[in-house]
């Protein structure tokens, strides 16, 4: 079975009051008839031309906010709300920023109720991501790459069955985008998650997607749905990841960028 | 102390410095009269009479207890209001357009209420600092819930914050510094309204100081007064930004 079912999912700014995508005017549709799966423990990545519906979408496969038709499923049952078990994160600061480091981390971990190995945990977490050293720093004490391991590790201390990123590494310059990138290959090899990431960036989405999904622009739709079998570390110059990258660059329109 | 700080000291003294020289240059000049406007040297000496005999610090002692009793009357209602306002939409609709209707009332313009209802003394006077404070207060508190980044909300509800803890952990916490901004901007107000109210309802403080001086004709009483109410307003808008500096606000306007 699979892990989350999107089916013929639409979204329109207006309250759609049971119309079809037909009948709603074309600037105010977001999303139409977007339907896919998503596979247990899979890392699915969605790409697509800016301001497209990218992050509605994620919005509403986390519980945030509704669709105005269609089904989303996560194990079979429709999503509702916003779940402790279903961490987002955003694509601006989520640290809360009157928080240190380890405060803000520490927020994940409310659910463990004896206070030493509350403690030990978030220390081991904030290990784990690289920041220890740093826990009683405000987010503005950090860097962008720090703050953004910060909200990874009070993502992952929840022990979350399904993760958002929603374009997690965008701000971030290249060394420190190309370094998180590999963390996040060694972050799914350790962790039991679904993990579902929106990028901009084709390479990226190649380096860690089991699934690659193209999206159009608004109203978006699925373009391919593309299932990618190859172990890590990739190489993206070796043949058939090349022949995929190609394929996504015409997908989405860019044809002299190759 | 660097370079730029001391560079920037002499020239924030250089202002005062220029202002005395022409003050005395233009009595001097223009031979104005002592009653009209005393000199620099005499209003130092007045002052020093004042501050010797001990009726200065009555003064200040008399017009600080109103505005500490007025100011924190206004805080430990006017900022839970706002607050409850801020989360509940309902008795916002309500509230808000009565409070924009109160707030540009002057608070002089209560004085007479404030007399008829309270009689004369302190309690008229600490009415008026706490009305002149109360409804902006509410009013920054209240935008300061209201203006809470959407993320911030999302991710308490992701991780099932709720109820008295998402109040107490992201709700009041983000809503602090624009409550911090209104307690500094009130503070600064009742200070302004203070002297105001003591010229009526009240025989002590800077203000009564200002207008008895007055009317014995002691110009120099008349400026040393306002001088130290200059002073004294300086002070409290110091140790109120220290607020601003503390580890929970200071993120405020530094997010990237």
């Amino acid at each position: 079975m699979s892990k989350i079912e999107v089916k013929s999912l639409y979204k329109a700014y207006v309250a759609g009051n049971g119309r079809g995508p037909e009948q709603c005017a074309k600037d105010q549709l977001i999303l139409k008839d977007v339907s896919f799966e998503v596979k247990e423990r899979s890392f699915t990545c969605f790409v697509g031309p800016s301001g497209c519906g990218k992050s509605t979408l994620l919005r509403i496969i986390a519980g945030f906010d509704s669709p105005s038709g269609g089904a989303v499923l996560v194990d079979g049952r429709p999503v509702e709300r916003p779940s402790s078990k279903h961490i987002f994160v955003f694509q601006e600061d989520g640290l809360f920023p009157w928080m240190t480091a380890y405060e803000n981390v520490a927020i994940g971990a409310r659910w463990i109720e004896d206070k030493k190995e509350r403690h030990e945990q978030v220390m081991e977490y904030l290990e784990l991501v690289g920041i220890d050293g740093f826990e009683n720093h405000y987010p503005h004490e950090l860097s962008g790459g720090m703050r953004r391991r910060a909200e990874v590790a009070r993502a992952l201390i929840t022990n979350p069955d399904l993760l958002f990123m929603d374009e997690p590494f965008s701000a971030l310059d290249f060394m420190t985008r190309m370094h998180m990138r590999e963390e996040m290959v060694n972050v799914h090899a350790m962790f039991d998650t679904t993990i579902l990431f929106i990028t901009h960036d084709i390479d990226e989405a190649l380096q860690l997607g089991d699934q690659i999904i193209v999206l159009s622009e608004r109203p978006t739709e699925v373009k391919a749905d593309i299932t990618l079998d190859f172990p890590h570390p990739r190489d993206l110059g070796s043949e058939p990841l090349a022949k995929i990258r190609r394929e996504v660059y015409f997908l989405m329109g860019l044809h002299a960028a190759l | 102390m660097d370079r730029g700080t001391l560079r920037r000291r002499i020239s924030s003294i250089s202002g005062f410095v220029l202002l005395i020289l022409v003050w005395e240059g233009a009595i001097r000049l223009f031979h104005v009269s002592h009653y009209k406007l005393p000199g620099p040297v005499d209003v130092g000496k007045g002052l020093l009479e004042l501050a010797g005999s001990g009726v200065l610090l009555d003064h200040v002692i008399a017009s600080l207890f109103r505005v500490t009793w007025g100011y924190f009357l206004a805080v430990v209602t006017a900022v839970p209001l706002g607050l409850v306002l801020g989360i509940w939409r309902g008795a916002r609709e309500v509230i808000n357009p009565l409070i924009q209707f109160l707030r540009p009332i002057s608070p002089l313009a209560w004085i007479p209420i404030a007399l008829l209802w309270l009689g004369v003394g302190d309690p008229p006077a600490i009415f008026l600092i706490f009305l002149s404070s109360f409804f902006p207060l509410v009013v920054f508190s209240m935008s300061g819930v209201e203006s809470i980044n959407v993320t911030y909300i999302r991710v308490a509800t992701n991780f099932g914050l709720k109820g008295l803890e998402l109040y107490m952990k992201v709700i009041f916490p983000a809503a602090l510094p624009s409550i911090v901004t209104g307690l500094r901007i009130t503070l600064g107000t009742a200070w302004l309204v203070i002297v105001a109210a003591e010229m009526i309802a009240v025989k002590s403080g800077l203000g009564y100081l200002i207008v008895d001086s007055r009317n014995s004709l002691r110009t120099d009483y008349v400026i040393g007064g306002m001088i130290v109410i200059g002073a004294i307003g300086l002070f409290l808008d110091h140790m109120i930004r220290k607020l601003e500096d503390l580890p929970g606000i200071r993120w405020h306007g530094k997010q990237r």
